[in-house]
C-alpha cells in the first residue's frame, strides 16, 4: 500500500480551533499532544489566517510532523504526526 | 526566553503574555521579571486590573469589549495558560517591591520567586532571546 494513504487514513484525533486567534490554536496543538502517543496524527482545522505559519514553526520547533496543510472556504485543515516530545 | 517586564499597561502586559505562552507551547523556557511599573502587574487584582496609558485609559473598556468579542484572552487567562505549561517562570525584582512598598503577600502566587538584578543577568546570558518591555 501507499504510504500517504496509511498516513491519511491514520488521524486518531481532531482538534477545532475554528474562530481562536493566536497563541490560542498552539496553546491547543499542545495539549491534544500531550495525550496521543508517538506516531499518532492529529487534524486541525483553523481560521487564523497566521495559523499557517504559526503551525508550521510550531512543529518545526517542537519536531513534529506537519503532513498536510490546506484551505477551503477560509477554514485552513492541517494534518500533524506525533514525531516530537511534546 | 527572558523578558524584563518593565511595564504595567495592558498594551505592553499583553504582548508580554501573548509571547510567553506562544513560546511556552513551543517548548521554549520562559522566564519573566516584573520590575518598576511591571510588578503593579504581579499584585492581587493587578492583572485585572490593567488599562490602557496615558489618555487612552479611557478606552480601556471597549478594548475589554473588543477583546472579549474576539476571543481572544484576558491577561489573568493569559497567566493560567502560560503558567499551565509548566516552563513558564514569573519573578518579582525585590528593590521594586521595597521602593513602591509592595509586601510579599500582596503578591499573585504565580510568582516563583523574588530576586535580583544577578539573577536575571545569569538567565539572559543563557537565554537566546533577551526583551524589554
Amino acid at each position: 500500500m501507499d504510504d500517504r494513504l496509511n498516513e491519511g487514513a491514520a488521524v486518531s484525533k481532531t482538534l477545532d480551533c475554528r474562530g481562536l486567534y493566536c497563541p490560542l490554536p498552539i496553546v491547543e496543538i499542545r495539549k491534544v499532544m500531550k495525550d496521543l502517543a508517538e506516531g499518532e496524527v492529529v487534524k486541525v482545522f483553523a481560521t487564523d489566517p497566521g495559523s499557517k505559519r504559526d503551525f508550521t514553526s510550531w512543529c518545526e520547533k517542537t519536531g513534529n510532523k506537519l503532513l498536510e496543510a490546506s484551505e477551503e472556504d477560509g477554514v485552513f485543515t492541517y494534518v500533524i504526526r506525533k514525531t516530537g516530545g511534546s | 526566553m527572558a523578558i524584563i517586564v518593565h511595564s504595567g499597561t495592558m498594551d505592553r502586559l499583553y504582548p508580554v503574555f501573548m509571547l510567553a505562552t506562544a513560546a511556552g507551547a513551543m517548548d521554549v523556557e520562559v522566564h519573566l521579571f516584573f520590575t518598576f511599573w511591571g510588578l503593579e502587574a504581579l499584585k492581587k487584582g493587578g492583572l485585572e486590573s490593567a488599562r490602557l496609558p496615558g489618555v487612552m485609559r479611557l478606552g480601556t473598556g471597549m478594548m475589554r469589549a473588543r477583546i472579549k468579542e474576539a476571543r481572544v484572552p484576558s491577561l489573568p487567562e493569559l497567566l493560567r495558560m502560560s503558567r499551565e505549561m509548566g516552563n513558564v517562570y514569573v519573578y518579582a525584582c525585590s528593590t521594586t517591591m521595597e521602593l513602591m512598598r509592595v509586601k510579599e503577600e500582596e503578591l499573585i502566587p504565580e510568582v516563583d520567586d523574588i530576586v535580583g538584578a544577578a539573577v536575571f543577568l545569569d538567565i539572559a546570558l543563557d537565554a537566546d532571546i533577551q526583551l524589554f518591555i
